[in-house]
């Protein structure tokens, strides 16, 4: 059995947000308590989509101390798959559901003299859990929040009730962007940066620490890919003897557990490296889109991680 | 299940001793006939009734005295037990872990009562009553890892994971094949493994680490690893080498079976829930040779083991001087039949000694 351990959950609050993003409540079915968490962890949430299951990572936003509920938020990608359209149109209170025990590529460094959180959209999840945690720890933070506009700023308002001088808000239809050269240079020794947002947002904030001189083991980063639609192709796993075929709208990875071959995952967002693959033979030109391989394993072409990476070609063979 | 006890010491008289049952369930290292590195790391999720493996934390008849000699350690050397500033979360995450387990698998020796923050904890044991604030250090004697693990049976490594890379940032070190928590304090998974023969360019480390790296919550995991000890020493640390290493040369043919101790650590791997850190409890377990030579597969397995095992090996170990003399005393209970596969002694199907 591959991924984290699971817990049986049931829906026991479905919240709307705003237009996008929908909160959702998880409870264990047998009454007992969920494990305690890391702030920045995610759980993996299994649907039944038809005839497809999907596992999706979310990051837990509630406090990792509150053992009796998890919630996480949801943004409607209506270009996605349909993991998040499933969420937000199929699930419903009281439903059943699978999610992994909590697994965190993404915690804070404790050595941390201070935290600076710069969050994107929907990348303020796994930084509300943070917030939590270091409130308990009496932790020293600051969050700069940028969103496309008031009304998809979600948790905004608790977040300015709560903790008035830790937050700052920016809103690209205000055209109000991140001062981020001057808000580095005016950190104090010992600061870390967390980064969760669009990947240009990601390379902006890297690149921008990384040219000021800050060290890279002081600025951490979490983006989870979606797997995208793409032409479908096949696959011959040489270990299982199987070809198989990998639809439109579905991962490599999905379509290798689909024929009940149990390759390894975590985060199944191209980030921890646990689903790495050989390549033994191919004929066509991968599609990377993983942040695990380096840019010179993803030139030579003898690995790949199905769980966001595409073929195209005429053959591919894997040692799986 | 109720557990006698042993009043036994690992130190001066050396009076500590296993019980029958206590060799029956020895933690035997080799499942075949030879020994190499390997991760060998499997899930630490129970195991036969009554080995080893079937707790979280196993408790024996050694576990009183064992806590007598830890604290006697402490008191003279109070650098064994060392925690970096930014690991007292983690430390909490470790206590909540060892008193929740022992409370559950052991209910009529340890009680845990929880009442919010509130908590009580009985170690009858120990004779310890003792309730306290979770979180709040001020009501503890000590720091929390420091607080539990004078409770628990065997050595604590608390890692820190950061950037791909695990940190000995905490521990509690008293039980140890002659390695320093206070010289490894603070360095990464490559530098405190720097000293092993073999292994790098075996490429062990590097898959272990990812292996380590990945171990997640609610799934921990569980290897052997083992050495020699001449007499019943819990403490061989290079502190304290000057006692003990010169120790090794009082070994006699005469003496060579009750002295010289086959020395196994249980190693398990947890990951901590609120510090994503992961905890690496060495748990120590000695076995006379002559004890050992009770189950006729392990005296036929020791001997080629011992006898096979390369140099470097045996040089690392510690052994390598008082290798001819072992082989002399454990060929006597070899007679070349063959050998049933895995580690378990097999006492009732395993033939006797035909010599």
């Amino acid at each position: 059995m591959s991924g984290a351990e699971k817990i049986q959950v049931k829906v026991t609050e479905i919240t709307p947000l705003n237009e996008l993003v929908t909160r959702f409540r998880f409870e264990r079915i047998d009454g007992g308590h969920l494990p305690t968490f890391s702030g920045g962890a995610h759980t993996v949430v299994e649907m039944q989509d038809g005839g497809i299951t999907r596992l999706n990572p979310y990051s837990l936003m509630s406090s990792p101390f509150d053992q009796s509920s998890y919630t996480i938020s949801v943004r409607r990608d209506d270009q996605g798959r349909g993991g998040s359209l499933f969420m937000h149109q199929q699930v419903k209170l009281g439903d059943e559901m699978t999610i992994s025990y909590p697994v965190n590529l993404f915690s804070l460094d404790l050595r941390a003299r201070k935290h600076l959180f710069l969050a994107g959209g929907i990348g303020i999840t796994p930084f509300l859990a943070q917030i939590k945690q270091l409130e308990l720890l009496h932790g020293h933070w600051e969050l700069h929040y940028a969103c496309r506009n008031e009304g998809l700023a979600s948790y905004a308002d608790q977040l300015t009730d709560r903790h008035p001088n830790e937050t700052h808000l920016y809103y690209d239809d205000q055209d109000q962007v991140i001062d981020l050269k001057n808000l580095l240079r005016g950190q104090p020794l010992g600061t870390h940066v967390y980064v969760c947002g669009p990947k240009g947002m990601i390379d902006w904030v890297r690149n921008t620490a990384s040219a000021d001189g800050w060290p890279e083991d002081c600025v951490h980063y979490e983006e989870f890919l979606a797997p995208q639609p793409g032409k479908p192709f096949e696959v011959r796993l040489a270990k299982s003897d199987k070809v198989i075929h990998v639809g439109e709208n579905e991962s490599l990875l999905e379509a290798i557990e689909r024929e009940g071959v149990d390759a390894p995952y975590l985060c199944r967002g191209g980030a921890c490296g646990q689903c790495e693959t050989v390549v033994l033979d191919h004929d066509g030109n991968f599609v990377h889109r993983d942040h695990w391989l380096t840019d010179e394993e993803k030139a030579a072409g003898k690995k790949i991680m199905p769980c966001v990476s595409r073929f195209e070609g005429k053959a591919l063979v894997l040692d799986r | 299940m109720t557990i006698q006890f042993n009043d036994e010491s690992f130190r001066d008289d050396y009076t500590f001793h296993n019980s029958d049952w206590a060799i029956k369930r020895f933690p035997f290292p080799f499942h075949e006939d030879s020994y190499m590195y390997s991760v060998n790391m499997e899930q630490h999720k129970g195991g036969p009734e009554g080995s080893v493996y079937e707790m979280r934390f196993d408790v024996d008849e050694h576990y009183v005295s064992e806590m007598k000699d830890r604290a006697l350690v402490l008191d003279q050397d109070p650098l064994r037990c060392q925690s970096l500033p930014h690991m007292t979360l983690a430390g909490w995450d470790l206590l909540e872990l060892i008193m929740v387990s022992k409370s559950e698998d052991y209910p009529d020796l340890f009680e845990l009562h929880r009442n919010g923050n509130q908590w009580r904890w009985i170690n009858k044991p120990m004779g310890i009553d003792h309730s306290f604030t979770f979180m709040d250090e001020t009501t503890l004697p000590y720091g929390p890892m420091e607080y539990i693990t004078r409770q628990a049976q065997g050595d604590f490594v608390v890692l820190d994971q950061r950037d791909e890379m695990l940190w000995m940032d905490a521990g509690m070190v008293t039980t140890q094949a002659d390695w320093s928590l206070d010289f490894d304090i603070g360095m990464n998974f490559f530098e405190w493994h720097a000293p092993v023969p073999k292994a790098h360019e075996m490429g062990i480390f590097k898959r272990a680490l990812k292996f380590l790296l990945n171990i997640q919550q609610g799934a921990p995991a569980r290897r052997l690893n083992w050495t020699m000890t001449v007499n019943p020493l819990l403490d061989t640390s290079p502190e304290n080498y000057h006692q003990w290493g010169i120790q090794k040369t009082t070994l006699t043919p005469e003496n060579i079976g009750h002295k010289q101790h086959l020395r196994v650590e249980l190693q398990t791997f947890f990951r901590l829930p609120r510090s994503n850190a992961l905890v690496f409890p060495i748990r120590c377990y000695l076995c006379s040779f002559q004890d050992l030579m009770t189950a006729p597969k392990w005296g036929r397995r020791l001997h080629r083991v011992i006898r096979d095992l390369p140099d470097e090996l045996a040089t690392y170990k510690g052994f390598i001087d008082n290798r001819p003399m072992m082989l002399d005393y454990l060929s006597q209970f070899d007679d070349g039949l063959p050998t049933s596969a895995g580690v378990w002694p097999d006492l009732e199907t395993e033939p006797p000694l035909a010599k």
